[in-house]
């Protein structure tokens, strides 16, 4: 497939571009295969136009054209109705809604140019092969390709657990992937258990997840293991291996917990598809937990409601209560927090193991274990510490990450396998950041980042399902990560929190609803004028670099201070030399 | 009468925490107070004017379990090791709790050990003559009106009235007779710049079609002393319904046809009872037990609690666009003119004017539009054993659009959401005289001035903590009016006030505590370097080396202040650092321009 046949029309000129907030702005629209670019006309005295828009078309969500909906826009026109009667008759209207949430408008002259920009955007956004997807031909000149896709091994992370304890081991069992498609090559298991055990025990577990090490709790030397669904079944089967597996991780008399992401009952009905959760008879030192997060078509589902709730800034008070009560976000949020408390508190006030799985593990499971280690876990909250949880947590343990962020909440293509489980985790983040406005290192601003990076992207870091497809399609080989651009000092400082300071201790969020909050800087970002909030913002940032970063203020001192050496995220995984 | 020995092995349950831990202690009750000191000597104090309602639950194998509800939405929950004991708190409680008379208010036994003199500064700490002074009048379109001097007219507005200047006795007496209780239109608020006015009064009694001419001219002076206009507005903040009901009981609202050049509006504010049975509603909601995200937001729509601040919110800021934008003169009433008249006027106010957005300036404007203009505390807050109708949330609800101002405008306010919580649990603790009685007649009957002390200036005192750090002194000036969008998701609710108490529900972690530290500090350090500064030329000039050294030990001393603040080792540390980069540099360095404390040390810090 070539792009430029997807391309009817490549420019035109005269396009009127308007976001809501700002005033429309005219210019010569151009489409490449993965841009939309808008510049504005040049000025007369021969100076260049500058460049107005800049959109990845992989982030469009959905076209929207039309010729009637010029009425909205005419009644905000102060100009003739000479001009209007001469556009009516030759003027479409593109709305363009973006996966980030933001929504523009493009006003073409030319019925036809215009039917034309619809379809090419709408046929490039859509293209679906990875190998086609701008990551792959993005290559900016300031960044090695090689760069950024090696600084979080698990190799590192699992010589931080062997510094501490010799029970556990690295093993190259999945390899070639032939074990499990969406594991890593690399898994971090118990040192009592070889290599055959954990063959046949993936082969008791859907899609082969067997259950492997996703956090050490240096505190008290607990862990809390990850894996699917086992595969009772309707005969409820048992595997040797697998209670092995299970028992080789407890000690003694040790208890442990299972925490199923799922109802008892769902778990239960799950054994008539081959499915099922660990029978106590078969695991009689493992007490199983059952609460259900939701997940897949219901949550993209309530993604879509909440975010059409936003927008209707109409609704009154009643009808906007209502709404956002009947998207449900909020009760994900909840749900997803308190489940991730629920395994934290297991680890640290009960000294327990746990394992935590939902279906296919992928979803559910790796929303609880990543949220449970930014609650329990200093180092995931730094910033290099955080990218170092989602590379370990949800890149390489195997989100599916095409398929989740295939469309975002504008979309009218039928829904595949679309949910928003990622952004869910982000918005538990943000929670956190609210509630421990100074234990986490970075900001809102990298979680809104991280957003639009799963969307659409022009770093290779979240796309395909898995390490496997990332191999197949060599996304490391081919693409920058987007974790060598955010660790450019200048990316890096943006990203910082102002207020961090380190927090060594559990930060336990409270999950009462009253607590919980709308999170307004993503879902209203588009929507809500927050010049007041963010001029405030800039207030608190100046008070408290005035307080405590002075010398940065000061200029021609001989120290530098734009290198954020001692916090570069080299130094994280513990071997690296401090500067 | 009341209970005096202390019940001991008490036990204290936090209603939200998770885990069943509660905490052991004894039980006393004082004249004025309940009191709890747990095994850890930690006190809990609550006023027993606090009290909103007790509640005996049923027996349980711990104990008799206590319930109290308190109108600062506090809620704690004994557990009584003996049912009889419970029973003698709770009937002890139930009379504490509702005193019958003023003279039993705790106002009256309240003594701070201040001198007299200084009780009676206090009182004078806001003047309102001064007030309108400020705004602007008397002026040539506005007089001081005697008509009410001594209470003739209407009993519930103070002694000082502004009145347009066209306005005769007659026509003030006529029209105050049109109008329920006496209220007739009166100045509340005089732009300068716009000359227009905010005027409020109560319901004219129109019945179904009465007239009174002296009426019509009141508001047809009113009209006029704004020079730039040929219309003003009247503002019902009743709904429509309403309104029109009272027209059967011989009020009602003005006849646009009777009024010369009036534009007649409707604004929708509910009134007390429907505000009353909203707040407990919400109440119910926020306090239940292992509450679900989707009931709690049920909850909050069928109270309704919310979508009256913003009927609030948004009549302030129609009054306040029909002054700033179209400099038209507004004339506001609901039906007494002393409920949401009051919160219409004041927030409008608010709006328009950066005064009442300083500390000073708030407590002006709830002396004006709220105490002088006789909205009724003692009844609403329940002050006295009384009548449970009257009682009506309706000053919390003007506390809370400000805080939803401040929401939006972080920069705009002098001061901060704890200085609303603060006004908020006094006019309930009858502990300052400014909220007893219902309006200014009765508080001379009192004899307030002369037998309690104000608030205000005990809240100027400690004005540390109000104030917002982030204030823009600038910021509010330049923006003349403030103009909050008032989209329904931009309503949230109110958790530190309704949950005030509940510490498990707030952040763990203040960044407004924080950055007010760090404010502090840093105006200390510029407060120091300067008086460093002159000593530095005082040492310079006389070579006392030693003297110095001296002042400055003392000065590195104290800075252990910062109290709760959550880095406090580190702060110290770099302050004290930093303290000795001032010293040195008072001696070696020649710093010409003084930006900030830090910068300035910064600027030399790598020298050392």
């Amino acid at each position: 497939m070539e792009f430029a046949e997807l391309i009817k029309t490549a420019k035109v000129e005269n396009v009127q571009l308007s976001c809501p907030g700002l005033p429309p702005i005219k210019g010569t629209l151009c489409i490449t295969s993965h841009h939309l670019l808008l510049s504005s006309q040049p000025g007369g005295n021969g100076e260049p136009g500058t460049v107005e828009l800049w959109l990845l078309i992989r982030n469009v969500d959905a076209v929207e054209k039309s010729v009637q909906s010029l009425g909205w826009y005419q009644s905000s026109r102060t100009n003739s109705s000479h001009q209007d009667t001469r556009v009516a008759s030759s003027l479409g209207t593109i709305t363009l809604k973006c996966k980030d949430l933001k929504v523009l408008q493009l006003e073409i002259p030319g019925m036809e140019e215009c039917l034309n920009i619809a379809s090419s955007t709408e046929a490039l956004s859509s293209v679906d092969s990875v190998m086609m997807m701008y990551p792959f031909f993005y290559r900016p000149q300031s960044m090695k390709l090689k760069d950024g896709w090696q600084l979080y091994p698990l190799q590192h992370y699992y010589q931080q657990i062997a510094s501490e304890t010799g029970a556990w081991r690295l093993s190259c069992v999945n390899g070639d992937f032939t074990i499990c498609s969406s594991y890593p090559p690399a898994v971090i298991v118990p040192a009592a258990v070889d290599d055959n055990v954990l063959k046949k025990a993936a082969r008791f577990r859907q899609g082969g997840r067997f259950p492997v090490l996703s956090y050490y709790h240096k505190k008290n030397g607990t862990v809390m293991l990850r894996s699917s669904q086992p595969l009772i079944g309707p005969n409820r089967k048992r595997c040797q291996e697998d209670e092995l597996l299970l028992s080789a991780v407890l000690d003694g008399g040790e208890r442990g917990f299972v925490i199923d992401t799922r109802s008892a009952q769902a778990a239960k009905q799950a054994r008539m598809m081959g499915g099922g959760t660990e029978p106590k008879s078969s695991y009689p030192r493992w007490k199983r937990l059952h609460r259900p997060l939701e997940r897949g078509r219901p949550l993209q589902e309530s993604f879509i409601k909440l975010v059409e709730a936003c927008n209707d800034t109409s609704l009154s008070v009643d009808r906007w209560l209502s709404k956002l009560e009947s998207s449900k976000w909020l009760a994900h949020v909840k749900g997803a927090l308190s489940t991730a408390c629920l395994a934290a508190q297991c680890m640290e006030r009960e000294e327990a193991c746990v394992l935590v799985h939902g279906a296919e593990g992928t979803d559910t499971t790796l929303l609880v274990t990543a949220l449970a280690q930014v609650i329990l876990d200093p180092d995931c909250r730094t910033l290099a510490g955080f990218q170092g949880l989602l590379e370990r947590e949800w890149i390489e343990a195997g989100h599916p990450f095409h398929f989740r962020y295939a469309h975002s909440a504008y979309s009218h293509a039928r829904l595949k396998q679309e949910a928003p489980i990622f952004l869910l985790f982000l918005d538990c983040v943000w929670q956190l950041g609210r509630q421990f406005p100074f234990s986490l290192q970075f900001s809102e601003r990298l979680l809104l980042m991280l957003f639009e990076h799963t969307y659409a992207s022009c770093y290779g870091t979240f796309l395909c399902n898995s390490e496997k497809e990332r191999c197949l399609c060599e996304v490391k080989e081919k693409t920058h990560s987007l974790w060598s651009w955010l660790n450019q000092p200048s990316e890096w400082k943006k990203h910082l929190n102002p207020l961090y300071t380190y927090n060594a201790l559990v930060i336990w969020p409270s999950v009462e609803p009253q607590s919980l909050q709308l999170w307004q800087g993503l879902f209203l970002r588009w929507i809500r004028s927050s010049q007041y909030l963010d001029e405030a913002w800039a207030e608190v940032q100046r008070l408290v670099t005035s307080h405590e970063d002075a010398p940065e203020e000061s200029a021609g001192h001989t120290r530098c201070h734009s290198q954020p050496d001692a916090a570069y995220p080299l130094t994280i995984t513990g071997t690296a030399n401090e500067g | 009468m009341h209970l005096s020995t202390p019940v001991e092995q008490v036990k204290l349950i936090d209603r939200f925490s998770t885990s069943n831990k509660s905490l052991t202690g004894t039980l006393y009750l004082t004249a004025t107070h309940l009191l709890f000191i747990d095994s850890s000597q930690k006190e809990t104090w609550i006023l027993h004017h606090h009290i909103a309602a007790v509640e005996k639950l049923a027996l349980t194998t711990s104990g008799c379990p206590l319930v109290i509800q308190c109108k600062n939405f506090r809620i704690v929950h004994f557990i009584v090791p003996r049912e009889r004991d419970c029973h003698d708190i709770y009937n002890s409680l139930l009379q504490l709790s509702k005193p019958a008379s003023y003279d039993e208010l705790y106002a009256f036994s309240y003594n701070p050990k201040q001198n007299e003199s200084k009780r009676l500064q206090g009182w004078q700490l806001i003047d309102l003559a001064e007030e309108y002074k400020r705004m602007g009048v008397p002026n040539s379109n506005w007089q001081l009106s005697d008509a009410n001097r001594d209470y003739e007219i209407c009993e519930s507005y103070p002694r000082e009235l502004y009145v347009p200047r066209t306005a005769s006795k007659p026509v003030i007496v006529g029209s105050s007779k049109f109008r329920s209780k006496g209220r007739f239109p009166v100045l509340s608020y005089y732009h300068r710049d716009k000359e227009a006015a905010i005027c409020r009064c109560s319901q004219p009694l129109s019945g179904f079609s009465a007239r009174c001419l002296e009426d019509e001219n009141m508001l047809h002076a009113i009209s006029i002393a704004n020079p730039a206009h040929h219309y003003m507005y009247v503002m019902d903040t009743r709904p429509k319904l309403n309104a029109m009901a009272n027209r059967a009981a011989g009020k009602g609202y003005e006849n646009e046809d009777n009024y010369a050049n009036i534009r007649f509006q409707f604004v929708g504010i509910e009134n007390i009872h429907v505000m009353r049975s909203s707040l407990q509603k919400l109440l119910e909601v926020s306090g239940t037990k292992a509450l679900s995200v989707n009931s709690f937001l049920s909850g909050l729509e069928n109270s309704g609690w919310l979508r009256h601040i913003k009927a609030v919110l948004d009549a302030a800021i129609f009054l306040a666009k029909a002054i700033a934008v179209e400099n038209a003169t507004v004339l506001v009433h609901c039906s007494d003119g002393w409920d949401r008249t009051s919160q219409v006027c004041s927030l409008g106010s608010l709006l328009l004017d950066s005064y009442y957005r300083t500390i000073k300036g708030f407590m002006v404007l709830i002396e004006k539009d709220w105490i002088s203009f006789g909205h009724k505390f003692s009844d609403r807050c329940g002050q006295l054993d009384g009548d449970s109708k009257e009682i009506s949330p309706v000053f919390t609800q003007f506390l809370e659009g400000v805080w939803h101002l401040t929401e939006q405008f972080p920069q705009a306010f002098e001061y901060n959401e704890a200085f609303l919580l603060q006004i908020h649990e006094h006019i309930h603790s009858c502990q300052f005289g400014n909220f007893l009685g219902n309006c200014q007649k009765e508080r001379e009957e009192l004899k307030l001035k002369e037998k309690t002390y104000s608030l205000w200036p005990f809240l100027l005192d400690e004005q540390k903590k109000y104030l917002n750090p982030l204030y823009n002194q600038d910021f509010s000036q330049k923006l003349v009016l403030l103009e909050p969008n008032t989209v329904s998701f931009n309503f949230k609710f109110w958790r530190n006030m309704y949950h005030q108490f509940d510490r498990t529900m707030h952040p763990r972690q203040s960044v407004f505590n924080l950055i007010m530290t760090m404010s502090e500090q840093n105006k200390q350090l510029e407060k120091d370097f300067k008086e460093l500064e002159a000593v530095r030329r005082m040492s310079l000039e006389r070579s006392l080396f030693k003297i110095q050294i001296g002042f400055l030990r003392t000065r590195i001393d104290p800075t252990g202040d910062g109290s709760t603040y959550h880095r406090p080792q580190h702060a110290h540390s770099v302050t004290t650092t930093r303290w000795l980069f001032f010293f040195f540099l008072s001696f070696f360095a020649q710093p010409c321009t003084f930006v900030s404390g830090m910068s300035i040390v910064a600027k030399y810090c790598h020298l050392f």
